[in-house]
Order: C-alpha cells, then structure tokens, then sequence
C-alpha cells in the first residue's frame, strides 16, 4: 500500500512538470468541450432564428400572369426576384435554391375554373435548398387552399365538405425536452474530455516508462507489482478527475450565456445538476483509466500507444451515438451498460427530470464492476515477463 | 553472495542461457565476461528477478530469486543497461523516489539522499531536471539511486558503456568502493581491458554457458596466453568447439 502511493504522488508529480500531460488534462480537454458546445449551439440557434425571419429568395418567372398570386407571396415575406434567362440553370449551378414559373396559359385556366398549372424548378439532390423549396411548396398550396375555399363559398358549399378529417397535432414535448437533443452533445464532450485528460499519462506510466528505460530499474525494487500498476492508475483517475470536474464547471459557466430560450429550451443547469452529473461521471474513470493502461501495455512504444489510444477512445462512445440514433429512452435495464447510462442519466438531469435512485445505483455498480475488471486486466499484463518489451 | 546454479532461460525456440553456474563472493568485484548476445544480460535479469529461470536456481544472500523476490530485491542495488531517469524530475527527486519504494521515509530518507549525492559527487547537478543531463550523470545519478538501501549486493549491466575516458575513470572508482565497502559486486561487460582493470574474478560466457571462470591470472595460465585478450578469444573458442 505504502508503495502505491508512493508511486501514485511521483506520478502526479511527473506529469504536473510534463506539458504536454498538463496542456491536454487541465486546458485543452476542459475547454474543448464548452466551447465547442456553446460553437454549435451558437450555430444552430443562428439558423433557426434565420429560417424564420429571412425572407424566402423567390425568381418569378412570367410574375404578370398572375399579380394576386404575386401579392399574396410578398405578404408572406417572399423577396421577389427578377426572372433568369434560364431558371434549370441557376437552380443547377445554386445561383438560386428555387424558381417559380407561372406559365402563359395561367390566367385563362385559372379563369376557366380548370387546375392551374405553376412549375417549380428545383434540384432535389442539394440537400441544403430542401428548407427552401419545402417553404416555397408550402406557400403555393396555402395560396391553392385558400382559392379552394373561397370558390367553395361563392357557390354556397361549406368548405367543410373538402374536409373529411381534421387532423390536429397534440405536441407533448415541452420546452426542455426539445433541448435534449442539442445537451445530448454534452455527455460526449465530458466523456470525451474526461478520457483526454488521463491518456498521456496512461500511456506515460506504460509505454512510456518502459521506452525510457526506467521500467525495468523500477522493477528491481522491493514493491510488488500490482502496487506500481495499481499507484499509476491512481495517478491516471486522479487526472481524469480533475478534468471531469473542470468540464463540467465549465459547461455549467457556459450553458449560462447561450441563449438557449430563445429555442423555447429551458434547460437549467445548477450546481445541484453539476455535482449529480460529476457522480455519475466517476465510476466511468475507472473504466477509461483501465482500458487505457490495458491497450498501452501491451503496445511498445509511446507513438505506437498514442496511435491505438486515439481509435480506441471511440468505443467508450459509441453507445452515445447508438442512442442517439435510435432515441432510446431511458430504462432500468439500460442502466446496466456503461457509458450509455451515464449518458441517459445526465441527459435526464439536464432535463430536470427525477431519476429513481436505483438507475443511478445500477450505473454506478455496473460501471464500476467494468472498470474493476479492466483494472485487474492490467495488472495481469503488469506481471508478464514481456512487460519489459 | 550470489551463487547460480546451472541457470536455463529459453525465449520461444532461442536458448539465451543455456546452464551458467558460478558464485559471486562479497568484497569482490565479479565480471561477467563476454561477447555481445551470450546471454549476460539475461543471466543479470533473472537474478535480479524480471526475468523467471525456465530451470536452474540462483541465491542471492540465500535467498531465491524464484520463491523470495521481495527478499531478493531488497538485498541488491540494480543498475540496468540504461540509466532510466525520470526527466521531468530532478536528479535529487530520481533518488528520493526509489529511497521512498525502499520504504524509506521523511529526514531518513532526505539524509540518505544527501549523503549519496555527496558520496557520488552529484551536488553540481542535483537540483537539476534529470532530462538535459550528459551520459555519465546520468549514469551516475542511476548508481546513486541503486543503493539507497546500502544493498550488500549491487548489480551493474554494462555500467561504462558509452562513457568518455573520465567518467569511465570515475565510475571505476566508485565500484572499487562498494567492493571496498564489503559489497558483492556483479557486473557485465564485452570489453576485455574493462573486466581485466576491474574485476578480483572472471566468469567468461559464452553462447549461453560459462567458458571459462577464476582470476585474471588464472585465466590467463589456463589458457597459455599472456594477452588476457587472447586468452578470452581461446576461452570462447573452445568453449563453442
């Protein structure tokens, strides 16, 4: 025990001297996150807020065909554009997103009574115009709708016999759970940053000790050698920790200035939902810490570890992902999955939603089995002869 | 006092030591003589205990490596091929480290490094980080580290290589010292003028098996040479013959 902790404050230590240990644990991998975070929202509420408020960009071509038509587009916030040369090839070349042409014989079909033709250049492959064209399509059948019912009226039908069924939508979402899906990039970002934080020195204490020689010196010394491994990893956890706090501290600074109610989000991060997510958070350093110090084992050197580090840390992620393509909703039994339940958690926490007691217990046990396991993995390799590479 | 005894170690199909016997008295300096890949290093690894012997026995002050490696390592001061500092810490802090692992603790422990770094003239440097420090520091500070613990038994693989004529005059001097302490002092090396300057007994080794042991002189007798070069040449030829 003596000689775990010996070697758990040395390794400390070490690495407080060791730049790079110190840039990624306590600077870049804290910072990342937060303001990578507050970037993407900052984007994202921008564009909604656009969408709304821009007018719709709109060439006419033929526009004197049918001036009520025109004038009911410009209520409705469309800028009209004067009509190309040739519409199919600003749509193709994205000068515009969608043109609208109103051919010759608009007026006299639309008089006659008989369905008037509009055509709609667009380019359905450009995935960016779709808002636009879907706006401009809902327009124009908005515009239909309304003559429809106003042609019913002056021959004395209710519109109500076009209208069979009325379908209303009851959104049961409220403000904060709209929210979710932009704060579900926030466990990633912690995950994320929590593992940065303890990965050179996970990798120093292994690969690296053994690249510089100093391994074997090492393990000439009365200490057995669970107590060397079992002192680094410490060093590694206690790294992860500070990082894992210093995220969260900042993610609970920043979430103040994105103005995320103008989402209609109501998200509240407080220093409550800050602690709660710190303890859900902890047991998975255990898991990092040893998956990391498993794979820096068994690799020779510290390029070689940095390298398979690198594309192992997408693992512990890739439940996240998983979920959020799927949508899962939170339950007892996927609490038993690390890394997926820290991330059902947290967002629930966000949401300031009650979490049973027992979803947080079942996370913390399973997690923290996972993590026990990993770490007597990697004092196993530690007693392998060809530790010494 | 080491003593090994008919000493195996097999990697896959390569036999690195192939039955090395040979004991190692206190207040003598023992050389393990021998050319590049014969199996010296690996014999140094299994005694001091990151190496398991496939077969063999070895003691060090009666102790097995195999059954008691606490006890083992406790009683030897180990200076591997490389120094193996730590370069963000200084030489004082590299020293204090492996003090502590000892077991040794507070202002024992401080006296302790003091004195080494005194004993070993480190003084200029010891303040220093370990990471812009010469070949010969460096090995220096690793030879004060190794006997923290005043071992009885200090253990040094190739402990001049690489070192400029100085620091390799120095650090002659400094293992002559342990011997003069008392200590039982084991080393490796492939430089004949190294092991003939230094060493009270010879144990030449060669493709795994001892080829020949005993003083300089008596080497040199045995094999009819006067250039104990020559003599180290025959040894091995016969011994491979």
């Amino acid at each position: 025990m003596a000689g775990m902790l010996t070697v758990f404050r040395k390794e400390i230590v070490d690495n407080f001297y060791d730049r790079r240990t110190l840039f990624t644990s306590l600077l870049f991998g804290p910072l990342f996150g937060p303001l990578m975070f507050a970037l993407m929202t900052g984007l994202i509420i921008n564009r909604t807020i656009d969408a709304a408020d821009e007018a719709l960009e709109l060439p006419v071509v033929g526009a004197e065909h049918a001036p009520n038509l025109v004038a009911f587009l410009e209520q409705n916030n469309v800028e009209l554009k004067p009509a190309p040369d040739d519409p199919e090839s600003v749509v193709r070349d994205g000068t515009h997103d969608v043109v609208l042409i109103i051919p010759d014989d608009y007026p006299q079909r639309f008089r006659a009574g008989e369905p008037a033709r509009l055509q709609l250049v667009i380019d359905q492959s450009d995935s960016r115009a779709a808002k636009n064209t879907s706006r401009a399509r809902r327009l124009l059948s908005g515009y239909s709708a309304r003559l429809g019912t106003m042609r019913l009226q002056a021959r004395g039908v209710s519109s109500m016999v076009t209208q069979p069924i009325m379908i209303e939508d009851i959104d049961v979402s409220t403000p904060t759970g709209r929210s979710v899906l932009i704060l579900g990039m926030m466990t990633y970002f912690i995950l994320f940053s929590m593992l940065i934080g303890g990965m050179y020195l996970a990798i120093d204490a292994t690969a690296g000790e053994r690249e510089r020689g100093s391994l074997e010196p090492l393990l000439t010394l009365p200490v057995a050698r669970h107590q060397l491994i079992l002192g680094k990893i410490a060093a590694t956890c206690f790294y992860m920790l500070i990082s894992l706090i210093l995220t969260v501290t900042l993610f609970s600074i920043v979430l103040r200035f994105v103005p995320l109610e103008v989402l209609g989000m109501n998200a509240s991060f407080s220093a409550g939902s800050a602690l709660h997510t710190i303890v859900v958070m902890m047991p998975f350093i255990l898991v990092g810490a040893g998956l990391m110090t498993v794979v820096a084992s068994f690799t020779h050197s510290y390029k070689e570890a940095q390298t398979w580090l690198s594309a192992i840390l997408i693992v512990p992620t890739l439940p996240i992902l998983i979920a959020a393509v799927q949508s899962l909703k939170p339950a007892f039994s996927l609490m038993s999955v690390p890394s997926l339940s820290q991330h059902l958690l947290i967002t629930e926490i966000i949401k300031n939603e009650a979490v049973p007691i027992s979803w947080t217990l079942l996370s913390i046990a399973s997690t923290t089995l996972l993590g026990a396991v990993l770490i007597w993995l990697a004092t196993r390799l530690y007693q392998r002869e060809a530790i010494l590479g | 006092m080491i003593e090994v005894e008919n000493l195996r170690k097999s990697f896959g199909k390569v036999a690195a030591v192939r039955g090395v016997s040979f004991s190692a008295a206190d207040g003598k300096i023992t050389g393990l003589l021998g050319p590049n890949g014969a199996g010296k290093s690996t014999t140094l690894r299994m005694l001091y205990t990151v190496l398991r012997p496939d077969s063999g026995r070895a003691l060090v002050n009666g102790h097995d490596v195999v059954q008691e490696p606490l006890r083992v390592r406790q009683s030897i001061g180990v200076l591997p091929h490389s120094a193996g500092l730590y370069p963000n810490l200084t030489a004082r802090q590299n020293i204090a480290y492996y003090a502590e692992l000892h077991g040794l603790h507070g202002a024992v422990a401080d006296q302790c490094v003091a004195a080494l770094i005194e004993r070993l003239d480190i003084g200029d440097y010891a303040d220093r980080r370990a990471k812009g420090f010469s070949h010969g520091q460096r090995t220096r500070v690793a030879l004060a580290r190794s006997l923290v613990h005043e071992p009885r038994n200090v253990l040094l693989d190739e402990p001049t290589s690489g070192l400029d004529v100085m620091a390799t005059r120095r650090l002659r001097e400094l293992i002559r010292q342990l011997r003069d302490d008392g200590r039982c002092v084991l080393l490796s090396s492939h430089v004949m003028q190294e092991v003939a300057a230094l060493c009270d007994q010879i144990v030449i080794i060669g493709d795994g098996k001892v080829v020949a042991t005993g003083s300089p002189d008596r080497i040199r007798q045995q094999s009819g040479y006067q250039d104990l070069e020559d003599a180290f040449v025959h040894a091995l030829q016969s011994g491979a013959s």
